[in-house]
């Protein structure tokens, strides 16, 4: 029977109201930490570390807006500003929204497919230890070389370190091993990542969870977990490629013995491509799971939700050269990158009118998670939009590498990632705790948020219609730039508010929220049928499910779900 | 639309290199395709999002709600279908009027006549040939109005990029690989560009000028650039310090002996508006400075601090001033 | 709670999904594709663009015999693995230990060939374009190729000592996936430098 199969809290629920650290018990607490293989234990590792690094490249931005908020300003030098910019880059895509997405993923998976841990414990804390290992190998590089008065040599190459600009002869030192050594050892770690979500969901399912019954959340990671495993070889490729070029005297990209500069921008958009969308499949996930909860409804066109994010998988290998336009390709090229580019497009709105779908005739709650999806779809529409600016490339040799872009990447990396990766805290916080968030506090969250993310990335359009060209340290008065810049840099303050209250709604929750309980949001997905936080083995009895929703089943016995899928 | 166009683009500053202010064929081009585009986005942004905010605002739960479960709905083929072939049309549309765009610049041949302009792109500098005529020049290129110029893209370093908005799209310098662009001015005047793909530390002091001219006005231009450096015997002692000095290294002067190519090709040098790729205004003071310490306005740029007595640059300078 | 038909409820025996092993392992062999096909390609995209140097008809020996002893070790493991499976030990040892031999001949061969372009004929991964390709392509396998021994070496020690025992069966299968994919890399790398390059 259904309701033996769902267990109800296990003995360690009454721990979270003891929540003292402190004594001898210290190094034992850090030492259970550092040894463990609990896919729980893991995943809020990476959740931490993650925040960590946005805390840092956070301050890389801001140093860079500080420096470009006034024309001809010398706040920092041309070369801090350079390391500034690709450090954050490299920083928020590698150490930040990958770390944090295989966080969630990884505490959240098992648990939804009513599983024990992840199919490679293992595996999984070397995954993290290898990520974590090559953020530190990449930050050591600011006290390296020549120390930190001049900020060493930290990489100053952009984060897709053109060729040739990474060849010995016009990146001497070290700066620029750092990257490729750093970025090597993470694409060790995400591809590990990648192979136990793709294996765990596969071959850990509880006992009536075929694929087709799976929650999206479930769905998505696995795809993304395919795409990892697809997607981040040209970039380990790539690396190693410079890395023969560098150290070995070979001639990769080695223009003056005949060799490609373009071969490098090609391997690399063939990984970066794939990679924003494995950066934003999870964001859906979260979308997916959130937006039903809280308009009381099942997500609308399961089916073909899926199918469209097979879909965007697919199509995304097959994109790169979008970001290539002007680099000279022939005519009959650059149209068939105009094809895919738009054609991506179409399975992307989809996803977009079936969450609206899943609203529609709903009865729509506005927690803090629920905000922050609304105010994701708004911007992932328009950053959907400018997209298809971008990809008619003609226009696009306008806009690309100028702030236009600037603009619309920080619409899909933080207007869609991080306002559903801050729905995700608001929603699943009491889980990981058992406690829940200060809703008050979370609505200053979202609203400061909301109004210093636009001063912020909308006006980046308006600059680079203007011709403001990106990664540049500082720019001549009188463009008609100064105005839009100064906006710019104030939004970022306020959005440091914003992160600032979240933090601190964070830790201050941690031991003064309202007890959660297992379910506080009535949900219907297998993780809030165990204790808020689970106990370690996550589920006493493997469950058994009949549909998508086997908590709404329990719930509703006279209407469940598998009636009707 | 023209009048809210050109609304915007005052708004917007018509000092700035704005793209929604062309002033050249293919420039134009982009800006009515761009039109197209935001025409069919802003469209879909008024559905789209006017559904979800009438979403929002009439599926609120109400505070006297009878807390049971609204209606499941899980789907409908019908709507899925729908919502799958209209934006499949849409993207059929914008593909084709896209492609057509793409051809109409990219495959422009030449005419018999056009101006033919070669672009070697330098850290953190613009070098400028006219195959034609014979002419070297640096940062500023001068071209004909209501006439075709044929850009040809090379780079003697890294990948740099070539982009004034409002005379056309940007297209890459990229090493050992050659491309190709063109423009069509319809308006004189001084339009303004940069680099724009990250080459280093000095990338963003990598300015360029193009002056549109009309056709007596360029042809003039042209015979002065042709030729040789003016030889002032006043500023003798000048030249004696350029030619001695490790200038000769870098820098040509056509008609002396200095013939290096590293830098900026400096015949015509009191000819040119900015100094340094557009970080300085041309003037005898700024000269004097630049040549003194360029770290000081451009950190990273090539060109050493000559270190020169106070004499020394004195008669260099006006030796450079005779350079028209 | 509801009455659910029995029939919906899938029985103890049905419930049966793919082993972990090897769908871990054949992850691992997709995320390996990606990263040799990109190799792979820019090997092909650098055919005859050198500006100098030797060019592979002029000092590339073709390695047919090693080729032959490669591709003849996927049959020696998935002979060896079988035997494991019916429990036969000893065929198991000889089969394993086959698989291990092939592949170190191969190996040699491979060193010995480098040593022969790199130290008589000058030919280093500094020479040109083709030397910067064909070294990385070739090296890239022949590590996957150490790390394949490695892990024989290990099996056969514990094989020796008794300690492979049928159970362990899967697990051989497993390793064996990766031995056939080193393999089939081979095929495509043997193709691309020896028949199409050359």
């Amino acid at each position: 029977m259904v309701s033996q199969s769902l267990p109800h809290a296990g003995p360690h629920a009454g721990a979270i109201e003891d929540r003292r650290l402190g004594g001898a018990g210290w190094l034992e607490w850090v030492h259970e930490w550092v040894v463990t293989v609990d896919h729980k234990k893991i995943g809020l590792m990476y959740i931490v570390y993650a925040l960590i690094f946005l805390a840092i490249g956070g301050a890389e931005a801001t140093i860079m807006r500080i420096q470009l908020a006034f024309p001809e300003s010398h706040f920092v030098s041309p070369q801090v500003f350079n390391e500034l910019f690709t450090m954050h880059g490299t920083t928020m895509v590698f150490f930040m929204g990958m770390p944090i997405l295989f966080g969630f993923a990884n505490y959240l998976v098992p648990l939804m497919i009513g599983a024990r841990d992840m199919a490679f414990p293992r595996l999984n804390a070397f995954s993290f230890w290898m990520t974590a290992f090559g953020g530190l190998l990449l930050y050591f590089s600011f006290i390296g070389g020549s120390g930190v008065y001049g900020a060493g040599s930290a990489p100053n190459v952009g984060w897709w370190a053109y060729a040739p600009l990474t060849a010995k002869a016009f990146s001497r030192g070290h700066s620029t091993d750092y990257w490729t050594l750093a970025l090597l050892l993470s694409g060790i770690g995400s591809i590990g990542a990648g192979l136990n979500l793709v294996v765990t969901i596969f071959c850990m399912r509880c006992r009536g969870m075929t694929l087709a019954k799976m929650p999206m959340l479930v769905w998505l990671n696995l795809v993304m977990g395919g795409m990892v495993l697809g997607g981040i070889g040209p970039l380990t490729a790539s690396q190693l490629m410079l890395c023969v070029d560098r150290y070995l005297g070979g001639h990769f990209f080695d223009t003056q013995a005949g060799g490609s500069a373009i071969m490098w921008f090609h391997f690399f958009w063939i990984f970066g491509h794939p990679e924003v969308y494995i950066l934003v499949i999870p964001a859906f996930a979260f979308a997916s799971e959130i937006i039903p909860v809280f308009s009381r409804k099942a997500i609308f066109g399961y089916p073909v939700m899926v199918a469209a994010t097979l879909a965007i998988a697919f199509l995304s290998f097959s994109v790169w050269a979008h970001h290539m336009f002007a680099t000279g390709m022939p005519s009959y090229g650059n149209a068939f990158f105009v094809l895919t580019s738009m054609v991506i497009g179409v399975p992307t709105g989809i996803k977009i009118f079936n969450w609206l779908g899943t609203m529609w005739g709903g009865k729509l709650i506005f927690s803090t998670a629920m905000l922050f999806c609304i105010g994701f779809l708004f911007q992932f529409l328009v950053g959907g939009l400018t997209g298809i600016m971008l990809a008619t490339a003609p226009f696009d040799w306008q806009l690309n590498d100028s702030y236009f872009v600037v603009g619309h990447f920080h619409y899909m990396l933080v207007g869609a990632i991080i306002f559903t990766v801050f729905a995700a805290f608001y929603y699943w916080y009491p889980k990981f705790t058992g406690r829940m968030m200060d809703e008050r506090l979370g609505k200053w969250h979202f609203w400061l948020m909301l109004i210093g993310f636009h001063m912020t990335f909308d006006p980046m359009h308006i600059t680079g219609i203007l011709g403001m060209p990106r990664r540049i340290y500082t720019y001549e008065p009188g463009r008609g730039w100064a105005i839009w810049n100064l906006i710019i840099t104030i939004g970022v303050f306020i959005q440091i508010v914003a992160v600032g209250i979240f933090v601190w709604n964070l830790i201050r929750s941690y031991f003064r929220g309202k007890l959660a309980g297992n379910d506080p949001w009535d949900a219907w997905t297998l993780e809030w049928a165990t204790s808020s936080p689970p106990p370690p083995y996550n589920f006493a009895v493997e469950p058994a499910v009949q549909s998508r929703r086997p908590l709404w089943d329990l719930k509703h016995p006279d209407d469940p779900d598998w009636k009707y899928e | 639309m023209l009048d809210a166009s050109a609304a915007l683009a005052f708004f917007l500053q018509t000092a700035s290199p704005n793209i929604f202010a062309p002033a050249s064929v293919p420039a134009d081009e982009i800006y009515h395709l761009a039109l197209f585009v935001i025409g069919i986005t802003i469209g879909i942004f008024v559905v789209v999002g006017g559904l979800l905010v009438f979403a929002v605002i009439k599926f609120r739960r109400r505070k006297d709600d009878n807390g049971r479960e609204p209606p499941q709905v899980y789907g409908s083929t019908q709507i899925e279908l729908a919502w799958t072939v209209l934006p499949a049309l849409i993207v059929f549309v914008l593909f084709l009027t896209t492609a057509r765009v793409i051809h109409q610049i990219e495959d422009a041949k030449a005419p018999a006549g056009a101006l033919q302009v070669t672009v070697v792109g330098h850290q953190f500098w613009w070098e400028f040939r006219y195959p034609q005529y014979g002419v070297v020049t640096a940062n500023e290129i001068h071209v004909p109005v209501n006439s075709p110029t044929f850009l040809t893209l090379l780079s003697a370093d890294t990948d740099h990029a070539f982009w004034v908005p409002q005379l056309a799209g940007k297209t890459d310098l990229i090493p050992n690989r050659v491309n190709h662009t063109w423009i069509e001015p319809s308006r004189a005047g001084v339009y303004l560009g940069q680099c724009a793909l990250f080459c280093g530390v000095q990338h963003a002091h990598m300015l360029l000028r193009v002056k549109v001219q009309s056709r007596a006005d360029f042809d003039a231009w042209i015979r002065r650039q042709q030729q040789p450096a003016v030889k002032d015997p006043a500023v003798a002692a000048g030249r004696q310090v350029f030619q001695t000095t490790a200038c000769v290294n870098c820098h040509t002067v056509r008609g002396t002996i200095a013939d290096g190519r590293f830098g900026p090709d400096l015949t015509h040098l009191m000819s040119r508006a900015t100094l340094g790729a557009g970080v300085l205004a041309n003037s005898p003071e700024n000269l004097r400075l630049w040549i003194q310490n360029p770290a000081a306005f451009k950190p990273g740029c090539e060109m050493p601090a000559m270190s020169l007595n106070p004499k020394q640059l004195g008669e260099l300078v006006a030796y450079l001033e005779t350079l028209k | 709670m509801s009455a659910i038909p029995a029939a919906l409820m899938p029985r103890e025996e049905d419930w049966k999904l793919p082993s972990r092993g090897k769908t871990g392992m054949l992850c691992l062999i997709a995320a390996e594709s990606a990263i040799f096909t990109i190799f792979v390609v820019a090997y092909i995209y650098y055919i005859g663009k050198s500006l100098s140097g030797p060019t592979p008809a002029q000092i590339l020996h073709v390695p047919i015999f090693d080729t032959v002893c490669l591709l003849s070790s996927s049959l020696t493991i998935h002979w060896a693995t079988g035997a494991l499976r019916r429990g036969k030990s000893k065929a198991f040892l000889l089969w394993w230990g086959a698989t291990l031999a092939l592949g170190l001949k191969f190996i040699a061969g491979t060193a010995a060939d480098w040593y022969r372009m790199i130290y008589h004929e000058g030919f280093t991964v500094k020479t040109n374009l083709f030397g910067t390709t064909y070294y990385s392509l070739v090296g890239l396998h022949a590590s996957h190729v150490i790390v394949g021994l490695l892990g024989l070496l290990l099996v056969f020690v514990f094989a020796l000592a008794g300690k492979v025992k049928p159970e362990h069966a899967e697990r051989c299968e497993v390793f064996s996936y990766y031995w056939h994919f080193v393999d089939f890399v081979w095929v495509v790398v043997f193709t691309v430098v020896y028949l199409i390059g050359r």
